[in-house]
């Protein structure tokens, strides 16, 4: 089964919430906790282990010189703005480029070819017998944030590898589809890397504070996932016990609360430390194991 | 030489508009000749890359020198690579007042 961790701001946390699901879980289950928020991956904190790493490339055009006659056909076509032709020079803005190739196949003079341009990486570790952690890691400056996403996705064996990329590194293995549980933790927001992240999930958990600012957040959220109609559950981090605003926001779009993390010393003393509450505070582990098979029964997700 | 400036409409009654990339038109101006002639910019309602795009118009029509009221990054890197001058006019006067203050050498050269 695949499950989706998201919210609709940072500072929710989110990416404790998915760190401790992975962990509880994977002491019955094999589980790939997959780091979505390759802008700011963080999963890594929690789990250190050794990794194996492979760069992430897009294929870019380049002008072979000799043969370009600065007709502009290139230009005229690339909806990105990617390519300027100029009296007698091409300017390519690489970060424009969403690697369509059809600039390549317009061109009349077979001038431009393909070369691969590294955006980012994807790390592979294994930081317990059952618990594998795959982490998608967009370089500085980079935009294309779903390429990582795509590819730190299908590297932990949950969806095909996206058509003409390739992993420069071998990995030990590709684990393909073995794992019972994937966990994927997304970036915060409803920005696209948030949509390449849940879309193919079987279910999405939303985590979510209960402040004014936490349902405005959340209300968008619950937005995205309504339209890309994955089934969906509210987690209430740092919860009062009352939460009556996010109570009603939840009855109001009929999803349910399927777990209140309370605002607690003991968990709060443990995060401080960068730790995971599940690991000293076992009696979570079963709660996030009943969780699971609370979302099993009521997602309706496959294996 | 030709001169273009960003304008809302198709003349040079027009008022000049302050954005370069989703400028709805360009109206270029001949020195040489004295005359003018607008072009509608496809890109002013597109999604993506009009910056750029924008600026691909001006070069293919032989445009030297641009009077704007602000450029994206973008469509500056564009506008750098093809050697065009830029000026910059944030008035809410018409394209034939901008025209005036570029003559006049009131206009900052932003690029
Ligand atoms: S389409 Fe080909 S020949 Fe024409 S400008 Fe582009 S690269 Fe040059
Ligand atoms: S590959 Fe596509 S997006 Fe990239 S420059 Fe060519 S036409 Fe533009």
């Amino acid at each position: 089964m695949k499950i989706a961790v998201a919210s609709g701001k940072g500072g929710t946390g989110k990416s404790t919430f998915a760190a401790n699901l992975a962990l509880s879980l994977s002491k019955s289950n094999d589980v790939v906790l997959v780091d979505c928020d390759v802008e700011e991956p963080n999963l890594h904190l929690f789990f250190d282990a050794e990794h194996e790493e492979s760069e992430v490339t897009v294929p870019v055009p380049v002008v072979d010189p000799g043969k370009c006659t600065f007709c502009g056909k290139c230009g005229d076509f690339c909806q990105y703005g990617a390519i300027t032709v100029l009296k007698d020079d091409i300017l390519i803005l690489m970060d424009l480029c969403h690697s369509c190739g059809g600039c390549r196949i317009v061109c009349p003079y077979d001038a431009i070819t393909e070369v691969p341009r590294v955006i980012g990486k994807v790390r592979d570790s294994q930081p317990d017998e059952h618990l594998r952690l795959v982490t998608g890691v967009l370089n500085e400056g980079e935009t294309h944030a779903p390429v990582v996403i795509q590819m730190a996705k299908a590297l932990a064996g949950s969806t095909p590898t996206p058509a003409g990329a390739v992993f420069e590194h071998q990995f030990r293995e590709l684990v393909c589809s073995m794992a019972d549980v994937t966990i994927y933790d997304s970036s915060p927001g409803i920005a696209c890397p948030v949509i390449e992240t849940v879309e193919g999930a079987d279910y999405v958990v939303l985590v979510t504070e209960s402040t004014p600012f936490g349902i405005h957040d959340l209300e968008l959220a619950i937005g995205v996932v309504e339209k890309l109609g994955i089934p969906a559950g509210v987690v209430i981090n740092r919860s009062d016990g009352l939460d009556e605003m996010t109570e009603e926001l939840c009855r109001r779009h009929s999803l349910e609360i399927i777990m209140r993390i309370p605002f607690d010393r003991r968990i709060a003393g443990v995060q401080n430390r960068g730790g995971l509450f599940s690991q000293d505070m076992p009696e979570w582990q079963g709660r996030f194991t009943d969780l699971y098979h609370h979302i099993r029964e009521t997602g309706g997700g496959g294996a | 030489m030709k001169i273009c400036v960003t304008a809302k409409g198709d003349s040079l009654d027009s008022q000049a508009e302050m954005r370069f990339g989703r400028s709805p038109f360009f109206i270029v101006i001949d020195e040489e000749s004295g005359a003018s002639s607008a072009i509608k910019n496809e890109y002013a309602d597109a999604a993506g890359g009009v910056g750029p795009r924008s600026a691909q118009v001006l070069i293919s029509n032989g445009v030297q020198v641009l009077i704007t009221g602000q450029l994206g990054g973008n469509a500056q890197r564009a506008i750098e690579a093809a050697g065009i001058e830029v000026y910059q006019y944030r008035s809410d006067g018409t394209v034939n007042d901008a025209l005036k203050q570029y003559r006049d050498g009131s206009l900052t050269r932003i690029l």
